[in-house]
């Protein structure tokens, strides 16, 4: 290993306590600038809701968390995304009635001022980012349809473009792939690869097959708590890992089998 | 420019308004003149509701409040309130002096000025108060029917500041004018037609610009744009505040060609009726909003003329049919490659999917 970089996130000693069930308890969690994080886990293990804690959808009980060597425990949404976090709902959060372009340039608008709104000319160097990034995402020949006419899986590439288009510099990826077909998911792995380095990225996924395309460092939840860390390999010869999440995922690939 | 249609249809239009006075008889033009100051809130509903997303079963609020900023001008002009003159109401609700916050109406330019203002400035601290606490949908249309019945219930109950259920009627000048001739008629209509084809283009402009765009992304999805780092609320304020002033503009223009505000104008029922034209016309098109407003209002005028017992229920009727079958509205089917209608055709396609497997 070489020097360690100043950590981008710092999640210290974090709980969340929703009136008596605890869906954190004492998660610390470091991610470095332009790296990839994975975060695994079985179902109900809690990973939503660190995304959600990390963006303040969601307010820690106790513990804080640092971006950019800044608290933002307390920011507001808004703010914390100004300061370069920016988050991928498991569910597409596309938004349905504007076209795939105006989808792209709502999440690149650089003054989010309201006030600002009132002019029908889209700043050259915002429409330029947003075909940049329409081109990474491959919907070039689709940027003039509505959202609500793309197929599933363009949906989620759309929504991680709107992720990027807001130039955060850590993206969170909740389930990139959910519902997406063996082809779909391994273009969606390239696609992320692919921003690392410009943005530090955690995914959150069950997909172990997408899970070993990207290949990353891998911290696995369980119960609201981190149970290991590690890289794939280790993580797939952790005999307790496999105890509580891999078995079942290899359940499921015997039953889909 | 290409040619299209659609302009000769416009133009056809506009040149049929601006000359309704020499085309139509007085008692067309009056009821013209009506719908089309209501078709000015109307187009505030399509903003708020069909763009934002926001439902307010309370315009008649905004719209009465607009009504009778103007009516207490018009009940003050020709009286000389230094002489202790008070409009006829209230000498005999027994008032003994003209209550202070009359006294600025006297000022047509003020009474104007809150016209704009005072439903304006209402509606968007209104919302604020409610959509910065993140209450929105059905709550909030809830609210605004709450509102709407409290303003009403208000107006009723202060007789003597308001004119109470008779509301404030009698009118005979502005600006030192005569405003009950068949001359005046035809200005005031002017005026209207004039200020509804500002209102278009104005919402026309909004609804192409960033902010229209941000306005239709946060009724898309409010959380969306939130977690992509804008402030939601500012938009549907901003939106609801036009709206509001719309709504105040059309209430004091209706209120210049009926002769009369009331409460029976501003409360629950009226407010309804009010998203029934949206809803009928079509709420994503800014024109389906006044010609949803002119169908229904003339609709209403014959049938309860004819049947005054059946109007309700044809209204009734018509809301459901329109929002069962025709959820775009009568402008909706004009524009088969609109957002709304094939959103809606893929919901109804997925739905005939998963009923045939």
């Amino acid at each position: 290993m070489n020097a360690i970089p100043a950590p981008i996130l710092m999640m210290e000693h974090v709980t969340v306590d929703f009136d008596g069930f605890k869906a954190l308890t004492d998660v610390s969690l470091s991610l470095t600038p332009g790296d990839l994080r994975i975060l695994i886990g079985p179902n109900g293990a809690g990973k939503s809701t660190l995304c959600d804690t990390i963006i303040g959808r969601v307010r820690p009980t106790s513990g804080r968390i640092t971006f950019k060597d800044q608290v933002i425990t307390d920011l507001a949404e808004q703010e914390i995304v100004k300061r370069g976090i920016c988050r991928k709902f498991q569910t597409p959060g596309v938004l349905p009635t504007l076209t795939v372009m105006e989808n792209l340039l709502v999440a690149a608008r650089k003054n989010r001022a309201w006030w600002r709104s009132f002019t029908t000319k889209t700043p050259d160097d915002e429409t330029a980012a947003a075909e940049k990034i329409l081109a990474q995402i491959g919907l070039e020949a689709r940027s003039d349809i509505i959202a609500a006419d793309l197929a599933h899986g363009e949906k989620q590439w759309l929504e991680i473009g709107m992720v990027v288009a807001t130039g955060a510099d850590l993206l969170l990826l909740d389930e990139p792939t959910a519902g997406m077909g063996p082809q779909d998911t391994q273009r969606t792995a390239q696609l992320i690869l692919s921003l690392l380095g410009r943005h530090a990225v955690l995914v959150i996924d069950h997909d172990m097959s997408f899970v070993e395309a990207l290949n990353g460092y891998v911290t696995v939840l369980h119960q609201g708590q981190i149970l290991k860390e590690g890289t794939v390999a280790e993580i797939r010869a952790d005999p307790e890992v496999t105890a509580v999440y891999l078995g079942r995922a290899d359940d499921d690939d015997a039953a889909a089998a | 420019m290409r040619f299209k249609p659609k302009y000769a249809v416009g133009a056809i239009v506009l040149l049929f308004g601006a000359f309704a006075p020499v085309i139509i008889n007085g008692y067309e033009l009056s009821l013209l003149g009506r719908f089309l100051a209501l078709s000015i809130l109307a187009m505030g509903i399509m903003l708020t509701w069909g763009e934002g997303g926001i439902l307010s079963l309370g315009q008649g609020v905004f719209f009465g409040l607009g009504g009778y900023a103007l009516a207490m001008h018009l009940k003050l002009e020709g009286l000389n309130l230094a002489n202790g003159d008070m409009p006829d109401f209230m000498v005999w609700s027994g008032v003994s002096a003209l209550p202070a916050f009359w006294y600025p109406f006297a000022n047509p330019y003020f009474s104007l000025a809150c016209v704009v203002i005072v439903p304006g400035g209402f509606a968007a601290l209104f919302s604020w108060l409610v959509f910065r606490r993140r209450v929105g949908g059905v709550y909030f249309a809830l609210i605004t029917q709450a509102l709407a019945l409290a303003f009403s219930t208000l107006l009723i109950s202060q007789q003597a500041y308001t004119g109470g259920f008779n509301g404030l009627t009698d009118y005979s000048t502005m600006f030192g004018r005569d405003i009950t001739s068949t001359g005046a008629a035809k200005v005031i209509y002017e005026i209207t037609f004039v200020l509804v084809v500002a209102a278009f283009f104005l919402l026309r402009w909004l609804l192409v610009s960033r902010f229209g765009t941000m306005l239709r992304a946060t009724r898309d999805g409010e959380n969306r744009v939130r977690f992509l780092g804008h402030n939601p609320v500012p938009y549907k304020v901003v939106a609801f505040g036009i709206a509001g002033a719309l709504a105040g503009i059309g209430g004091a223009l209706f209120t210049l060609h009926a002769g009369v505000v009331s409460p029976a104008l501003v409360g629950v029922v009226p407010s309804i009726e009010m998203v029934v034209w949206v809803a009928v016309g079509g709420r994503n098109i800014l024109w389906g909003a006044i010609a949803g407003t002119l169908l229904v209002n003339f609709a209403k005028d014959q049938i309860s003329s004819a049947l005054p017992s059946l109007w309700l229920y044809g209204l009734g009727a018509l809301f459901i049919l329109a929002v069962s079958f025709l959820p775009g509205g009568i402008a909706g089917m004009f524009k088969p490659g609109s957002g709304e209608e094939r959103v809606m055709r893929r919901i109804l396609s997925r739905r005939k999917l998963s009923t045939a497997e």
